[in-house]
This record gives C-alpha cells, sequence and structure tokens, in this order.
C-alpha cells in the first residue's frame, strides 16, 4: 500500500511537469487520471478511471450497486486514497496532502448524502450552523448567513425545528443547506434522492440545479436512471469500476432558469405542478 | 476566546443531551474512586504496619558474666561499625531483669530467685532485616575450619530472633500481596473507566463523522470530548469523596476513639488522598475520552 502511494506520487510529480508552461485556463475541478481503488480483500472499487470535471459543471454520476460510485465520492474527500493513479481537486493533487491538511479539503467541498446525516439532537439552525463554527466564522455572521440559506432552501419557518420534526425531503434541504453554507466550490450530493418521493426529488433536483447556477459545480450520484434521462446534463456512467458512458455537452440548454428547469422535468416525469413553491425561488 | 466559549457550551450540550451514558460514565468513576478511596488507606496502613514489624526484628548478643566493662565498651564500639548496623543498646542483667519482671504477671516468681541469672547483653538494632545475616557473619566470622569464630572473647552467643526467618517471609509476602492488589485496582479502574467512555462516545460517533465531513480538525472534535471527559471525572470524584467523607466521619473516626490500633494508623491523611483522587478522576476521563476518540477520527 505504501509502496503504491509513493509511485502514485512519482507519477504525479512526473505529470505535472508540462504544467509549468503557463495555464490557458482554470484546471478542472476534478480530474482523476487513471486512478486505480483495490479494497483490502481484492475488490476493485476503480479501476483506471479518468475524469475531468470542469467549474460550473451539472453532472450525473451512474451506474448499478457496486460500480464505483460510492468510491468515487471517498476519493474526492480523501476517505480513501488511490492504489494508482492521481485523484485532483482544483488542481491539487490529494494525495500528496497530509493528513492535518484534510480537513481543509473538506471544507471546499459540500457533501449530500441519502440518510442527510444530521445530528438528531440540533435545531436545524444548529445543524446548518455547525459547518461555519468548524471554519471559525464570526458568530455574527453565523447569524446572519444562517437563516439566509434555510429560507433559499425553502425552510425560513422551521429553523427552529428537530430534524425528526420534518419530513424526508426537508430534511435532505437542511443538509444541502449545511453543505453549500460557506459556498464551496464543489458540491457533491450521493444518492441525494434515495429515500425521496418523485415529487420531493424533482424539488431537490431543483434546488441543486439553483446552486449549480451560482457556478458551484454539482456531481450528483444517483441510480435513478428515468431522471437522469429526463434531466439532459452530462452523465458519465460506471459499470464495474469502470467508466462505460460519458456524455456530456450539447445536450441541453444551459441558460434554462430554474423554474423552466422543474416545470420541463415535472412535465417529462408526469409528475403534477405542486402548490407550495419555494419561497426563496427568487433569490438566485 | 469564542473557540473557549464554542467548546465549553458543546461539552455542556453534549451532557446534558446524552444524560443517560454521562451519568453512567460519572457512576462508573464515583464507584472506582470509591474502591480507591477506601483501598489506598488500608493499603497503605498494612504497608506501615508490615515495615513496623520488620524494623522490630533484631539481633541478640549475649555475654559472658564476666565481662568487663571495658570489654563491653570495646565490643559497642566494633560493633556499632559494622556496616548496616543501625544502633547497639547494652542491657545489663539488672535491666534486663526488669524487663523480664515487666512483662511476668507472677511477680512473685522472681522472689524465688537467689541471684540474677540473666547475662548481660547488645540489642543490635539492623538498618533492613534483610541484612540480619550479614552482621550476623560479621559478628562472628568463620575460621580457617569453617567454623563460626565471635570477634571477641566475651561473646557468649549471637542470638536471632526464633522467628526471625518467619517474621520476613510473611512480611515479605505480604508487601508482595499488597503491591499486587494495588497494581490490579489501578488497571480495573482505567479499564472501566475507559469503557464506559468508549460506549458513550461509540454512541455518538455518528456526530464525529458529520463534525470530520464538515471539516472539523481533529482538535476542533476532540477538545468538546475532553471537556467533557474533566466535568464527568470531577463529578464522579466529588460523589465518591462525599462518601468518603461521610464513611470517615460515621465509622472510622469513632472507632479510632476506642482502638489503638486504628488510631496508630500511619497512613496518608484525608485532605492530600481526597486532591489526589478528583485530580487523578478528573486526569483519566479527560485521557480516556480524548484518546478513546482517536479510534473514530483516523481520516
Amino acid at each position: 500500500m505504501a509502496r503504491a502511494r509513493t509511485r502514485s506520487r512519482l507519477r504525479a510529480r512526473r505529470s505535472r511537469m508540462p504544467e509549468s508552461h503557463p495555464r490557458p485556463q482554470r484546471p478542472p475541478i476534478v480530474e482523476l487520471r487513471d486512478a486505480t481503488m483495490v479494497y483490502p480483500g481484492g475488490h476493485v472499487g476503480l479501476e483506471r478511471v479518468s475524469i475531468s470535471i470542469d467549474r460550473g459543471e451539472f453532472v450525473f454520476l451512474v451506474g448499478p450497486t457496486g460500480c464505483g460510485k460510492s468510491t468515487f465520492i471517498k476519493l474526492l474527500l480523501r476517505d480513501l486514497q488511490p492504489a494508482s493513479g492521481t485523484v485532483r481537486v482544483a488542481g491539487k493533487d490529494i494525495n500528496d496532502m497530509s493528513r492535518s491538511k484534510v480537513p481543509q479539503l473538506r471544507r471546499r467541498i459540500g457533501t449530500v448524502f441519502q440518510d442527510f446525516k444530521l445530528l438528531p439532537n440540533r435545531t436545524v439552525y444548529d445543524n446548518v450552523a455547525y459547518a461555519l463554527q468548524v471554519i471559525g466564522t464570526p458568530r455574527s455572521e453565523i447569524k446572519r448567513q444562517v437563516p439566509e440559506i434555510l429560507r433559499m432552501v425553502g425552510l425560513g419557518a422551521k429553523i427552529h425545528n428537530y430534524p425528526d420534526e420534518l419530513s424526508g425531503g426537508e430534511q435532505q434541504r437542511v443538509s444541502i443547506a449545511r453543505a453549500f453554507v460557506s459556498h464551496p466550490p464543489l458540491l457533491l450530493a450521493d444518492e441525494p434522492t434515495g429515500n425521496l418521493d418523485p415529487e420531493t426529488s424533482i424539488g431537490i433536483m431543483q434546488l441543486l440545479y439553483r446552486i449549480n447556477r451560482t457556478g458551484t459545480t454539482v456531481v450528483v450520484v444517483t441510480h435513478d436512471r428515468e431522471m437522469v434521462d429526463k434531466m439532459r446534463r452530462r452523465v458519465i456512467q460506471l459499470y464495474d469500476g469502470r467508466v462505460i458512458r460519458d456524455q456530456a455537452a450539447g445536450m441541453y440548454a444551459t441558460d434554462e432558469d430554474t423554474s423552466e428547469f422543474g416545470a420541463r422535468v415535472r412535465s417529462e416525469l408526469g409528475v403534477a405542478e405542486p402548490d407550495d413553491l419555494d419561497d426563496g425561488g427568487a433569490v438566485l | 476566546m469564542s473557540r473557549l466559549t464554542f467548546f465549553l457550551s458543546e461539552a455542556y450540550r453534549a451532557l446534558r443531551r446524552n444524560a443517560a451514558p454521562s451519568l453512567a460514565a460519572i457512576v462508573t468513576i464515583a464507584v472506582t474512586v470509591l474502591l480507591i478511596g477506601v483501598l489506598v488507606p488500608v493499603l497503605d496502613a498494612s504497608g506501615s504496619k508490615t515495615d513496623d514489624v520488620r524494623s522490630q526484628l533484631e539481633l541478640k548478643v549475649f555475654l559472658f558474666d564476666d565481662a568487663t566493662n571495658n570489654e563491653i565498651s570495646n565490643l559497642q564500639d566494633k560493633i556499632g561499625a559494622i556496616p548496616h548496623v543501625e544502633n547497639v543498646e547494652y542491657v545489663s542483667p539488672a535491666a534486663a531483669l526488669k524487663i523480664l519482671e515487666d512483662r511476668l504477671e507472677d511477680k512473685s516468681l522472681l522472689d524465688q530467685l537467689n541471684s540474677n541469672p540473666l547475662p548481660p547483653a547488645f540489642n543490635v538494632k539492623v538498618d533492613n532485616p534483610d541484612n540480619l545475616e550479614s552482621v550476623q557473619t560479621a559478628l562472628s566470622p568463620p575460621d580457617s575450619a569453617g567454623k563460626p569464630q565471635p570477634i571477641s572473647a566475651a561473646i557468649d552467643e549471637i542470638v536471632t530472633g526464633e522467628q526471625t526467618q518467619q517474621i520476613r517471609e510473611v512480611t515479605g509476602a505480604v508487601k508482595i500481596l499488597l503491591a499486587v492488589i494495588a497494581v490490579l485496582l489501578a488497571i480495573a479502574s482505567v479499564f472501566l473507566v475507559g469503557n464506559t467512555i468508549r460506549l458513550s462516545i461509540y454512541a455518538r460517533r455518528r456526530e464525529v463523522e458529520v463534525m470530520q465531513l464538515v471539516g472539523a480538525t481533529n482538535w476542533f472534535i476532540r477538545w468538546p470530548f475532553v471537556i467533557e471527559g474533566l466535568v464527568v471525572g470531577l463529578f464522579g470524584a466529588l460523589i465518591a469523596v462525599g462518601i468518603l467523607f461521610l464513611g470517615k466521619v460515621t465509622i472510622v473516626d469513632p472507632l479510632s476513639d476506642n482502638f489503638a490500633l486504628v488510631e496508630n494508623l500511619n497512613t496518608i491523611s484525608f485532605g492530600p488522598l481526597i486532591a489526589a483522587l478528583v485530580t487523578g478522576a478528573m486526569v483519566v476521563a479527560a485521557l480516556g475520552s480524548g484518546v478513546t476518540l482517536r479510534r473514530f477520527l483516523r481520516i
């Protein structure tokens, strides 16, 4: 394992050489090059996967259970390290990063999970505020930003409720608010609609799309093929640890605004328009 | 500064929200501290009692009745110069008779004696009972034939108390036993407290996971747990000290008025004992929290 890491470091150094020339544009926000991940026990999570995601993109990562989707997320968070190959976030090789820098990396990546991962003994406000307290945001800033982000996700009225008093969709909105409150350049969502009904799912997707419109790169991992096909975004399909499809640009109109997006997806999925539109729709 | 208040409020929140595991930890620490608080003085007292018995072991050097004053004082200097000899006390026949008289219940027995049959003697105190033999050898080194020859013609006989060997063995065993009990108790306490803390942290591993997810540094996560450990340790120790104090007032103090044995206990006094217990409990609980958390903090 240690030897493999050294090898990947050497490779990283070699591949960095051409970069000494002035770069024409900012590096991709996510860049995997020949990343291979083998779990102890021999299961191959990813096999020589190369993926590049530019800033501002909205990308779906699809595939059946065990295809390597979660491995991809864990590599980006440096929960795992690849056996070989490089993983770069915002141009920085995160496998070269020292352990003490990992929290800094995670502050620049918002994460949303299927099971929300909210703290049950804290209110909605405290759950979101915690993400800011961790990075040392002054209390006055927290008091200003948290209600603002909660209004944006449509939970302005439930700020002092506890998570178990909220519906699944509302809990997921809290977790998105927590992930986005520090305005990270990258948002990873691992099966964000896995536990939710279709209508609620569209609302969540709409929220993620709205966040994407602010310039944040959004990567959504899902196995909801229908939703993905209707959304017309870039789709990366994994199977058995390999990329078998990467359908990118040209599939969708980039200037679609949030409500147009929601209306189109709803009509294509055959879901009725909801009566209670988010109150923060005009914010972005 | 705002960090500190944040950590304190986090620790307070955790204690209030996880009342059951916190209470379990407090009770565990209270019981452990109580156990140590009772056993430390007991072990300490039995240790010092053992030392007391051992220090009374001595050599007796009996002299011939016709030993001259000159011989006696020469010999006293000689014995005093032997290594490990702490004290040499001359007991004249008259003094010996007086001691015997004190010990006898029926003093009339002595009236039947025409003369004093007791020889003059030296009581030789040794710094450590283990050195009794070497001192004895120095008093009568073996000659070329291997037969012990006393260093002075005035010496009639050298006696180590009959039970010296036995007492030495028994007290030695007692000391080892006490040490083993103390070590086992210390190990058991650390494991007991550590395990309780591990359980209460295990119940909150999800919280730790979320903290790491939003980019909290390890120390940022750890501080509230350490503070919580300090508070839990403090409360547990205070409960135990309260019970100890009650026990001292209601049981030990009345006893020491009536029994010389309890009164003479040469053991650690209450104040330092309490200070040590409280500090120890807080340190162990805080360290326990911080160290246990390591298992959950691996990135």
